[in-house]
């Protein structure tokens, strides 16, 4: 169906489902009881997951595809940040033309830092994207501030010209909206004590989420993916063979690019406000993490591994001591302490600690990731039952 | 362009240029002897400067007296904290002490960067020789994110100074030396410190591998580990004692940078990023390349950063580096001093 194989329909299916219930899935716990701050069903942070989870799945089709390691991928998100806000700014404060608009403008950005870097492979394309995405952050918090707003960053303000809607000139400053449907709109549902938060801006990143994973399967399952696994596992058997590895990796470069440029355009689409800290090479640092995490050169690994790092960096750094002294109250004094002791480097303001340590564990026994890792525990327990 | 204020900028480009020089020097050992990318070489250079710290707050440890003779403005006995270094030394020892805790720390580092090289290769690295550098990249990336938040745990995310000895501070003025007016040209004493420090460690490693024969051992395992290995060598644990080295390289340029930059956790991540692209500019794999490359970047940042520059090509001071970079890899694909057939594939 739609093109895909029967497994890969039931994937889409899925994933479908997951995000589509991903307000009700992830609110697990009732509201008031003591886990009620495990719930990640908000939309602030339902949005972030699927944007990164788009930013990864294109980051997967350059590395996960070709092997080729780029750390300069948040430069693209920056540029299309950028590109969604002027439009919102000078067009209109419908999120349709910042989206598109940021996309192309990521896809032009990165066909040409593509076009220089993809000259080198291995360490020196990771160091030359590396050294243009410091550039952009650069440039973009110091000599573009007319653009780019430096490093207070650039936003929506009530003065904008607006051509297409005829500029505001009292009132509030207009929130992002889809033909007058405000992204920041959200209908609540309680269903005894659960609290259900259904917001606009989500399903629309859910929406295109499932758009671009759609496609990342065809390019993944298409002869252009199998020219890019061929380049991966050996491109110099490919130049033998008389086809140039070049043009499609600049292809997927670009791709890569876009999908970043879609994440930038989403991101100001739910809060019109972009910032130079968006291109720092950490913010690349953390897309290689989230596809690594999640499993390289799979579909849904992104995805997950973008789940998992949201969650930690907005959830699991809540924890703070009182809670956990909360949590083990049931047992003795001197013990609780001690199991607070040894838990709390990790939690709170030191859960970065705890994901490069999961990183860690992943990258040194888990290669294919975590869904490489379902896959294959799945793959043993079938063969030995059907021994 | 004045020759004093082209001097000035050259002497400011040496400091920053040594501690990158420092840094690459021992990134490029690494690569040259294990063939390991590692990403964490930026959190040693951060865990020497942290050592600094530790010496410097061992030292200060006090006892607290009491002097019944003196009151505070609350009328209470005045407490009067004396570190137990005084006491047990005699206070002007003491004193001297404190105030060199920064070169003294050296002596600390070198045993801790040492041991903590050991465990790091022993532990981790060894285990990834034959995975694909993007996985060394990868684990390594992941250990500086640990290294780092540890740190961040026992230390605090603020900047902590750590004071040169007292002797050291103030500058030098170079200017009236070679017949300038005397202001033009002057230099913080430590930063000549610094780089003097730098010369002497790079040339110790450079004699080291040059002029013994276990040196020489090491080269010959870079240029062809398999044959030495034949030839009834252990070199892994040569190899091994090398990673301890740049370590402990990595760990000293920490140390002695402190004074220049107080350090917090990210110092090593930042540091890392630039030391990279030095050792790519270089040449992966040549050690003459990343001092090289080292100092010629630093004095072209120190350089652009000028005024008179600033105003004519704006933003440079920020980018000039990567655009370096950029220009180099394009010309000459294999840095300024890279060998045939480093990380090619």
């Amino acid at each position: 169906m739609l093109g895909l194989s029967r497994n890969d329909f039931l994937m889409l299916l899925f994933v479908l489902v997951l995000v589509a219930a991903a307000p009700i899935i992830l609110n697990p716990f009732p509201e008031g009881s003591n886990f009620a701050q495990f719930n990640a069903g908000y939309p602030d942070l339902m949005q972030r997951f699927v944007i990164f989870g788009i930013f990864a799945i294109g980051f997967n089709i350059l590395f996960g595809l070709t092997g080729y390691l780029s750390f300069g991928h948040a430069a693209f998100l920056g540029a299309g940040s950028y590109a969604g806000v002027w439009m919102l700014k000078l067009l209109t404060i419908n999120v349709i033309p910042a989206i598109i608009i940021s996309t192309v403008v990521a896809g032009i950005f990165s066909l040409f830092i593509g076009f220089i870097s993809l000259r080198r492979s291995g360490i020196y394309f990771s160091i030359l994207t590396l050294a243009f995405a410091q550039m952009s952050f650069a440039l973009a918090a110091s000599v573009l501030t007319p653009i780019t707003g430096g490093e207070t960053g650039l936003q929506t303000a009530l003065n904008d010209p607006r051509v297409l809607d005829g500029g505001a000139t009292g009132g509030n400053i207009p929130a992002p909206s889809l033909f007058g449907l405000e992204m920041g709109h959200s209908w609540k549902v309680a269903v005894g004590d659960w609290i259900w938060t259904f917001n606009v801006g989500y399903y629309l990143c859910a929406f295109v989420l499932l758009i671009v994973f759609y496609i990342a399967i065809r390019i993944f399952r298409s002869p252009f993916g199998m020219m890019l696994k061929a380049i991966k596992s050996n491109s110099q058997r490919l130049s033998y063979t008389g086809i140039s590895p070049r043009p499609y990796t600049l292809a997927a470069f670009v791709i890569s690019g876009m999908y970043a440029g879609l994440a930038g355009g989403l991101m100001v689409a739910m809060d019109p406000l972009a910032g130079p800290e968006r291109m720092q090479w950490t913010a690349s640092g953390e897309v290689v993490l989230m596809s690594i995490l999640g499993g390289v050169g799979t579909l849904v690994g992104p995805v997950l591994g973008a789940g998992i790092i949201k969650y930690f960096e907005n959830i699991f750094s809540k924890i703070n001591d009182g809670l956990l002294h909360q949590w083990f109250s049931f047992m003795p004094d001197g013990i609780e302490n001690v199991i607070v002791g040894i838990i709390h480097p990790f939690v709170g303001k030191g859960w970065h600690l705890s994901l490069g340590l999961m990183f860690m564990l992943v990258v040194i026994f888990l290669p294919g990731g975590l869904v490489g890792g379902i896959n294959g525990l799945f793959r043993r327990l079938f063969r030995r039952r059907s021994q | 362009m004045e020759l004093s204020a082209f001097l000035l900028q050259v002497l400011n480009g040496l400091d920053k240029g040594s501690a990158y020089a420092l840094i690459a020097l021992g990134l490029t050992l690494i690569f040259g002897t294990l063939g390991v990318v590692n990403f964490a070489h930026g959190a040693l250079f951060m865990i020497g400067a942290f050592c600094a710290i530790t010496v410097q707050r061992l030292l200060s440890i006090s006892v607290v007296t009491l002097d019944e003779t003196k009151t505070d403005f609350l009328g209470n006995p005045l407490k009067i904290r004396t570190p137990y270094v005084e006491q047990w030394f005699g206070e002007s020892i003491g004193q001297g002490l404190i105030d060199w805790s920064v070169p003294l720390a050296i002596l600390f580092a070198i045993p801790v960067m040492l041991l903590i090289g050991f465990a790091m290769e022993r532990g981790l690295i060894k285990h990834f020789y034959k995975r694909p550098h993007s996985d060394q990249i990868l684990v390594t990336f992941g250990l500086a994110i640990v290294l780092q938040e540890i740190i961040k745990a026992y230390f605090g995310a603020n900047q902590i100074p750590a004071p040169a000895p007292s002797a050291f501070i103030g500058s030098f003025d170079f200017g009236v030396f070679i017949g300038f007016d005397p202001g033009t040209l002057i230099y913080p004493y430590w930063r000549i410190v610094y780089f003097l420090f730098a010369m002497f460690i790079i040339a110790a490693v450079f004699a080291f591998l040059q002029f013994t024969t276990f040196g020489m051992v090491v080269r010959a395992g870079m240029a062809d580990r398999e044959t030495v290995g034949l030839l009834g060598i252990d070199i892994d644990k040569r190899f091994t004692i090398m990673f301890g080295i740049a370590a402990a390289v990595a760990g000293m340029a920490g140390v002695m940078y402190t004074p220049i930059n107080p350090p917090n956790y990210t110092i090593g991540m930042d540091f890392l990023v630039i030391s990279f692209v030095v050792v790519v500019v270089g040449g992966m794999g040549s050690l003459g390349g990343a001092v090289l490359a080292g100092f010629i970047l630093g004095i072209l940042e120190s350089f652009a950063s000028m005024r008179e520059v600033i105003e004519a090509i704006p933003g440079i001071n920020q980018v000039v580096i990567y655009l370096v970079a950029i220009l180099i890899l394009l010309a000459r694909p294999r840095g300024l001093l890279g060998r045939k057939g480093v990380m090619e594939s």
